[in-house]
């Protein structure tokens, strides 16, 4: 592998029981910075558990995750909160989305503002000077966010009454406005179209230029997989059965079996387009 | 800029200022009677419960069935302090409400870290306490008859009307002030944040038990200023102040007002407070009013009065313009038709 200093993530065996089922076992991931890295699996693999012990939501019964925070202190992060987690640069997005539903479209992204505040309880009940100065900060920011993804018209509407794709789009905002180091993207691209998930793959390319971010995510879109990771890893049944460059891991034969069954894996490896055969159980 | 800022702070300022002072006035004057009078701050008591069971269930979104337990805290503290420790009532009544801030930080330290209404159950639970440890403690609290309580605002008859009015009007102003602009400020947004997805706030850096807390402490101590000022307005209390009835008349107040709407409870607290007075022709029937309405209310208008939204004077002054020229085009209208 990479060189050891620049590692952002690094999932040691980690494993998790909810009562009897071991939904995940020893899962192992290190994250170097910059990278992007995908996630993919049929449903019900674990992906989102493992997101959930990244992000502090589950804790994970055994193994060790140390992240590299904002200051660049490694840390053993197991049984932190998901908030500690945000404060030291790990945010996320959510697969069936989660927004602060009837606040307002800025509101939303302020929230994850919050922590960078400058304020204390006297100023904000007073209105002092500084109050006025870190809102006026604060909403500057916002709009900045807003409109890098195109929803600044959007700024005073409420959350829920968007459409799905913008849904979408807050959500990464909302994520970014934390100044994350590490984002944590769960299905980035569901239920938007074709014209809808090119756009957003471009925007996946520039925020992780533009805001130097260390990406994972998970995705069912096999178009979206393919163009933007660089390494892939395959889940089912809470274990890696595949990890890799994206076009080893099209024609990965137990990668194929996971997604299509173990008959059909005759019928491709007969074939030559092992591609289309991963691309079509992508979209199922 | 410069002139919005200082227009946003100027029209609510008059306004509140005007809601103290021209009634206090009238009062003195005599066109306010004073049995008008006293119930007008009766319901100003009211008011202020109203926004404290608003702010942990419209706002921090956690039920609390006993918030009439803090009040009652705050009513026989600012007896105990002025009358046992000789500290002056202005002091005694924030203090007052401390205690029953830090009554809501102890209930709220083990119980707020659950997910769910598990505060319901353990509010209502302390609000039971507290009144049967005030009939209880014969001593200190003078046991089921309730007590007396000699320092009130004042008993000159000439000034009391208007000096109760004052006090109890002007806290409920400052009150709003204060929480409005703590709610419309980075934590009140952080304490909305918790109320809308618990999972959500928490992995954008809100600590979600943190801002629960925060959100019931103030409560609380909301909650423990209406009772300390009840007290030396009233004169006399009881432990009855502290019964599952007036957590429930409070929480009436929000439900009608609109669950998280300041403005809302407000306007909720001050209507009923009045139409209890007005239809006391009605004898025990009036009793039946509440649910009534309640049930009216949730038949036509699930979401309360105001729903979530603030009644804004800054927005209603802004308005004015608009409806003025939609009057006046209308008149012009019927005019030239009648013509």
């Amino acid at each position: 592998m990479e060189k050891e200093d620049d590692l952002v993530l690094r999932a040691k065996d980690i494993s998790i029981v909810f009562g009897g089922l071991k939904a995940v076992t020893d899962f192992s991931l290190d994250l170097h910075e910059g990278e992007l890295v995908g996630l993919i699996g049929p449903n019900g693999a674990g992906k989102t558990t493992i997101f959930n012990m990244l992000s502090g939501i589950y804790k994970p019964t055994d193994g060790v995750v140390t992240f590299c925070g904002r200051d660049d202190k490694i840390r053993v992060i197991n049984k932190k909160s998901p908030a500690e987690l945000n404060k030291l640069g790990i945010a996320r997005t959510f697969q069936n989305i989660r927004l602060f539903g009837s606040l307002t479209v800025g509101d939303n992204v302020k929230i994850a503002l919050h922590q960078s505040r400058n304020v204390s309880s006297f100023d904000v009940l007073f209105r002092t000077f500084k109050f006025r100065k870190d809102e006026n900060l604060m909403t500057e920011k916002t709009e900045h966010l807003l409109e890098i993804f195109h929803i600044l018209d959007k700024k005073n509407e409420l959350a829920r009454n968007l459409p799905y794709g913008e849904q979408r789009k807050l959500e990464i905002v909302r994520a970014l406005a934390s100044n994350p180091k590490l984002l944590l993207l769960d299905e980035p691209a569901a239920g938007m179209n074709e014209q809808e998930t090119v756009e957003l793959m471009e925007l996946i390319r520039f925020i992780r230029k533009e805001f130097n971010l260390t990406i994972l995510l998970i995705e069912h879109d096999m178009h979206l997989v393919m163009g933007i990771c660089e390494r892939l890893m395959v889940l089912d049944y809470g274990r890696v059965i595949a990890s890799g460059l994206p076009n080893e891991i099209q024609s990965n034969p137990a990668v194929i079996k996971a997604y299509l069954g173990s008959d059909y894996e005759k019928m491709v490896s007969d074939s030559t387009e092992g591609s289309s055969g991963a691309k079509e159980g992508g979209a199922e | 800029m410069k002139n919005k800022i200082l227009r946003n702070m100027l029209i609510p300022g008059v306004v509140g200022v005007l809601c103290v002072v021209v009634p206090a006035v009238l009062i003195q004057l005599r066109v306010i009677n004073g049995y008008t009078a006293q119930i007008l701050t009766l319901a100003g008591v009211n008011a202020i419960m109203a926004i404290s069971v608003n702010v942990i269930c419209g706002i921090t979104g956690q039920l609390s069935l006993g918030q009439a337990g803090f009040q009652a805290l705050g009513a026989y503290g600012v007896i105990l302090l002025t009358a046992n420790c000789h500290i002056p009532l202005g002091v005694s009544i924030v203090l007052a409400g401390l205690i029953a801030a830090f009554f809501g930080f102890l209930i709220g330290f083990p119980t707020l870290k659950l997910e769910g209404d598990y505060l319901a159950i353990v509010t209502l639970a302390f609000g039971e306490i507290i009144r049967v440890v005030l009939v209880n403690l014969k001593g200190i609290t003078g046991g089921p008859n309730g007590k007396q309580f000699s320092t009130v605002f004042t008993t000159s008859l000439t000034y009391g009307a208007m000096i109760s009015y004052v006090a109890i009007i002007g806290s409920l102003v400052l009150i709003i002030v204060l929480l409005q602009n703590f709610l419309r400020s980075t934590y009140g947004r952080a304490i909305l944040a918790v109320r809308e997805d618990e999972i959500a706030a928490n992995s954008n850096g809100v600590g979600v038990f943190k801002y629960k807390m925060v959100g019931f402490v103030i409560a609380s101590f909301i909650a423990g200023i209406a009772g300390a000022l009840y007290a030396p307005f009233i004169g006399f209390i009881k432990p009855d102040l502290a019964s599952f009835n007036n957590s429930i008349n409070a929480l009436i107040y929000v439900v009608l007002g609109g669950m998280g709407s300041v403005t809302g409870s407000v306007i909720a607290a001050f209507v009923l407070t009045e139409l209890q007075e007005v239809l006391r022709f009605l004898k025990d029937y009036r009793l039946l009013i509440y649910p009534v309405i309640l049930i009216l209310v949730m038949l036509f208008r699930p979401q309360g009065l105001l729903g979530t939204k603030e009644l804004s004077f800054v927005k209603c002054w802004d308005g004015i313009p608009g409806l003025w020229k939609k009057i006046t085009g209308k008149l012009k209208k019927n005019n030239t038709e009648a013509k």
